[in-house]
């Protein structure tokens, strides 16, 4: 008989050694990363010495937190949503996935960081930010004998053709982000017309947003549009590239937060959302190589974080283009007249 | 009643009265055995939970039968008793989860209005498991299944478990293609998305455009299928058939890439025939060859995918060329058939079962593939990265994803189906009981040739990328700075021994929590696996061929699918199980099992019933026959299984991706994210490490389970009794 129960037997020994319910005492907090993983430890680690709070980390791409959030969303198990690109933020916002809350800190934070909190109606707030640019292999524009490019109009070169990449916007945040600036900076019209041209010296489309900016630091390709703190990374490790802000002007993301609702440490959360917004726990990105510009007013920019001073920015309209709408009428307006154009 | 369904009724009232009936937060037993630790029997009697009281009236009506006679009125009544209990378990089960969620009217018809009840634990479970064994035991004293109560009960249980681990939660997913955001059904919209374009395009014919893909998908697989078959095939001919020397280190090579994580030949593949990669710059530097991203598309993706897939083929494959009677093929010669006619006449018809297992598995490995796709894709899409960027990229199209998992999942059924007609009813039986000997012929030289022609190239390109992996972990920046360094180990595999011993690489958590997971799911993956393949192929039960379709089900759903489908599945009650090791552990199982399940069906082919019947005949019972006799003959079936499910639950990525917590991070997960911030060299190091582990872990298994023994000449020091009149003729 016993022999019988072998299968039941196995299944019940695996349950018992690995059945743990999720923490849910106080003095933890779940949390889910949004940015690399380096960052992200820095700052779960941090927070637990600072204050005894045990912090259980996932980290996961700002796409990915996003799926997990609302496929959790009858049940939620996260409490608190640190870091990653501003849009998937706003979208659990509008679908009332995400907890308002207002901080003590907000007086100390960046207009933009409080923009995004508006726009969020509260539910997510600015923690960095980072702005749009594309990085070059310095060799492979000297081998084409090219000047080196500083505008977005530079791209078009006919000697850049096949030696261009982008994300594809409808996988990543940071391609929709140049679909939606190259709208605002140009126009709707005269945007697309853009893109169309930059279609032909387009080699590939990449899945992943910061994608271009190792392919061009290797050589795989000569320009590689991205998030400028993306293409510092590999500037400050010694490969050859260089990071642009475009002299036309360029638009941004904002890194956010966002406490997620029905939250089983909803105090914990509330006491990391305050903590992550000092100019201490904003000090951490820097060490843990992520040169994005923090959100605290008299927390310290990275020395090589690009000054964003120094750019010409738009005014990134983040609630129209932030809406499901408008990204959606825009990645299927793209789809149709961009990506299914011949080369 | 027989004494083994008296105790599996004991169980049951175990699971009802003694066990917490529910998953007590945090493992504490406060206030048992009421509140959220209590028991089964008293919830109902202190009226906390009264929905649960039918479960128990089901135990005591079974409970009246247990004096009773074994007959087909008793197992008829017992098996009634046991669905009925059944019913009600899953009614209040489904229809009681979270407050207002769930099924409000059957709820209120269950008596609990408004209730709402957390996640079931193991006094649930052993219910559960009680409550199906009784309809299974009733239904063995009816008749079914020559009243084996073994055989019905394995039904029984492999049934429950694909049920719930499969169809449940690809149900759960499949219906959001149907609806939309606020649960409304759309079929329209359904229809347009998909009849879209994109996905059935044909702009590569003639407009310069990409195709649809689906097309690019399904193009994808087919090659992948084919070309793995015949290389596996051409290897599993060259060891077991020829004197080749090499024979060993081949066997090894072989067998590399399968115990090597996604991303991390792609990210070979780039390092060396990328624009940058050596082999393009030696070619631009001596030939004067232009550089160019060949790579980047279809050729690369193809490439990669059979590297990293030839070795299943290859395994499936080895199982069944050892399996052939050499007295089939001696026959052909004796009849003055030359080794040409020998082999195109009787070899290879033997080997169709075969053929076909390792096509439809490369076919379906490759429809499911994501890390290759991911990083060698370029402009070349394919359905499973779709997928998983309709999740979680910018558009968060869970709709779209679900249209393209249907499509998706129609393939694989029509390659299900398309095997089964090619089979069709033939018989490839080899392995019986009578004097089975002779000499395994040798390969007819012009396949000799062939064969060696095709492993060769496979075999170095296979040992370069290997070398380039293994140099990639130990310099600074694979491809532009080779200064040697130790760096990226120190970083993920550093042990501080001044504080004792403490694990304090960054790498080293999420590596022991892979390795336990794994070690746990492969044993199960196979138990389960090739239990269902003794089912399939030994027992002849209604739903056979349904089952069989579902065992290939999890296998088809790309692993991004399955793992969003198995959060929103089994984040609520009744089974709320996300967050914990057990679902990981639970999605290795489902996921692996199909190759437990083929290999187990191929082995399993080739072995006469006539066996079983002997042992049958000697009044042995089933569960005897399968662990004495079928068992030990279907050694290299459990082999590829154990090894197989080991070496995935270590390399799956897009399966665990959603389901992995702080608390079980898994080794995959951890390396996507180290390529993600573009340290190529501790993800290759890590790599590195994991594939030393597999490989230790390939050795345990094949030491622990042995080689399988046919009676055949020239194999020496073969004790089993089967070989002894062999050896006297």
């Amino acid at each position: 008989m016993q022999k019988r129960h072998w299968l039941h037997a196995g299944l019940l020994a695996a349950a018992a050694v690995l059945t743990s319910a999720p923490a849910n005492a106080q003095g933890s907090l779940v949390m889910y990363c949004g940015v690399q993983e380096e960052w992200c430890r820095a700052m779960s680690g941090a927070f637990e010495k600072e204050t005894g709070i045990k912090v259980a980390m996932t980290r996961k791409s700002a796409g990915e937190v996003y799926a997990q959030v609302k496929a959790e969303a009858s049940n939620p198990r996260g409490d608190i949503w640190w870091g990653g690109t501003g849009d998937p933020h706003l979208q659990a916002a509008e679908e009332g996935l995400t907890h308002e809350y207002e901080s003590p800190m907000n007086k100390d934070l960046q207009d933009w960081s409080l923009s995004q909190w508006k726009a969020a109606k509260q539910r997510a707030i600015g923690i960095y930010a980072g702005a749009l640019g594309f990085g070059f292999n310095t060799q492979q524009i000297k081998a084409k004998g090219l000047a080196e490019p500083k505008c977005w109009a530079d791209l078009l070169d006919a000697k850049l053709k096949d030696d261009v990449q982008v994300a594809d916007p409808n996988s990543s945040g940071t391609a929709y982000t140049l679909l939606a600036t190259v709208v605002q900076l140009m126009g709707e019209d005269k945007g697309f017309d853009y893109l169309r041209a930059l279609h032909k010296n387009i080699s590939q489309y990449t899945k992943s947003g910061a994608a271009p900016a190792k392919a061009a630091s290797l050589g795989e390709t000569a320009v590689g549009i991205v998030f400028i703190h993306d293409a510092v990374v590999f500037a400050v490790q010694g490969d050859p590239i260089k990071p642009v802000a475009p002299c036309e002007g360029t638009g941004y993301e904002i890194g956010s937060m966002s406490i997620i609702k029905g939250a089983r440490n909803l105090d914990n959360a509330k006491k990391f959302y305050d903590w992550a917004l000092t100019p201490a726990a904003q000090a951490l990105g820097a060490p843990a190589k992520s040169y994005q510009v923090p959100s605290n007013k008299s927390a310290p920019v990275p020395a090589q974080a690009p000054k964003m001073s120094e750019m010409k920015l738009i005014n990134y309209d983040f609630v129209k283009y932030g809406s499901s709408a408008e990204r959606v009428r825009l990645l299927t307006k793209w789809d149709k007249e961009i990506k299914a154009l011949p080369k | 009643m027989r004494p083994a369904t008296r105790l599996v009724l004991l169980t049951g009232w175990l699971g009802y009265v003694l066990i917490p009936w529910y998953l007590p937060e945090g493992m504490s037993l406060a206030g048992y055995p009421f509140g959220k630790s209590g028991t089964a029997l008293a919830l109902v009697l202190s009226g906390a939970a009264p929905w649960l009281a039918p479960i128990g009236v089901a135990l005591v009506l079974a409970s009246l039968l247990s004096v009773r006679q074994e007959n087909a009125t008793t197992g008829k009544l017992l098996a009634w008793i046991g669905f009925a209990g059944l019913v009600v378990f899953f009614a209040q089960g489904f229809a009681i989860t979270l407050k207002d969620q769930g099924m409000p009217t059957l709820a209120a018809l269950l008596g609990g209005a408004g209730a709402a009840q957390p996640g079931m634990g193991f006094g649930a479970l052993v219910t559960l498991v009680s409550l199906l064994l009784l309809l299974c035991h009733g239904l063995a004293y009816r008749g079914l299944c020559r009243g084996d109560v073994f055989t019905t009960s394995s039904i029984g249980i492999v049934i429950m478990l694909i049920a719930l681990f499969i169809f449940l939660p690809v149900s759960t997913i499949l219906r959001s293609a149907l609806v939309d955001q606020s649960g409304n059904l759309v079929l329209g919209e359904f229809v347009e998305r998909f009849f879209s374009p994109t996905i059935w395009g044909l702009g590569c014919l003639g407009a310069n455009t990409n195709c649809g893909v689906a097309w690019n998908t399904l193009i994808l697989a087919v090659l992948t299928g084919v070309i793995t078959t015949l290389l596996g095939l051409a290897c599993a001919l060259l060891i077991l058939r020829t004197g080749m020397p090499g024979k060993r280190a081949m066997r090894l090579l072989t067998v590399l890439p399968i115990i090597t994580p996604p991303f991390v030949i792609g990210l070979a593949l780039i390092l060396l025939f990328g624009r940058s990669g050596l082999f393009s710059t030696f070619l631009f530097d001596w030939f004067g060859v232009p550089r160019s991203r060949w790579i980047y598309g279809l050729p690369g993706v193809l490439l990669a995918q059979v590297l990293a897939f030839a070795p299943i083929a290859f395994l499936v494959l080895i199982g069944v060329v050892q399996g052939i009677a050499p007295s089939l093929e001696e026959a052909s010669q004796t009849l003055g058939a030359k080794r040409w006619t020998t082999f195109r006449t009787v070899t290879w018809p033997l080997l169709r079962p075969g053929l076909a297992n390792a096509f439809l598995l490369g076919f379906v490995e490759s429809m499911a593939d994501f890390g290759n796709p991911l990083v060698l894709g370029g402009n070349f899409e394919v359905l499973s990265t779709k997928i998983f960027f309709a999740v979680v990229g910018a558009a968060h199209n869970q709709g779209q994803a679900a249209v393209l998992a249907v499509v998706l999942l129609g393939f694989t059924l029509a390659a299900f189906w398309a095997q089964q007609y090619w089979l069709g009813s033939k018989s490839y039986t080899t392995v019986t009981g009578k004097g089975d000997s002779g000499l395994p012929t040798p390969l007819p030289r012009r396949i000799t040739w062939i064969s060696a022609l095709v492993i060769g190239p496979w075999v170095a390109l296979t040992a370069v990328i290997y070398i380039v992996i293994l140099m990639g972990g130990f310099v600074k920046t694979m491809g532009r700075d080779h200064t040697p360094t130790l760096q990226h180990y120190i970083t993920g595999f550093s042990i501080d021994f001044s504080r004792g011993l403490y694990f304090d690489g960054s790498a080293w958590p999420s590596f022991f929590t892979t390795l336990k997971l794994a070690a746990i799911s492969a044993p199960l993956t196979a138990l389960i696996g090739l239990l269902t393949a003794y089912l399939l192929t030994r027992q002849r039960f209604a739903g056979r061929g349904a089952l069989e379709f579902a065992t290939m089900l999890s296998f088809a759903i790309p692993g991004t699918v399955l793992g969003v489908a198995y959060i929103l599945a089994f984040n609520v009650p009744p089974v709320e199980i996300t967050g914990t090791g057990l679902i990981l552990v639970i999605a290795f199982v489902f996921r692996n099992m199909p190759v437990g399940v083929r290999s187990g069906i191929a082995g399993l082919s080739q072995i006469d019933k006539s066996l079983d019947e002997a042992s049958a005949t000697l009044s042995a019972r089933s569960f005897t026959t399968l662990w004495r006799v079928v068992l030990p003959l279907l050694r290299p079936a459990l082999v590829a299984a154990l090894v197989y499910s080991f070496v995935r639950s270590m390399t799956t990525v897009s399966a665990v991706i959603f389901l992995v917590s702080a608390e079980y991070n898994l080794a995959t997960a951890y390396i996507v994210g180290r390529v993600e911030a573009g340290e190529f060299g501790l993800a290759i190091a890590y790599s590195s490490v994991l594939i030393v582990v597999m490989a230790i872990g390939i050795s345990l298994i094949q030491l622990g389970v042995g080689e399988r023994k046919l009676g055949r000449r020239g194999t020496p020091a073969l004790a089993s009794s089967a070989a002894e009149p062999i050896k006297q003729g």
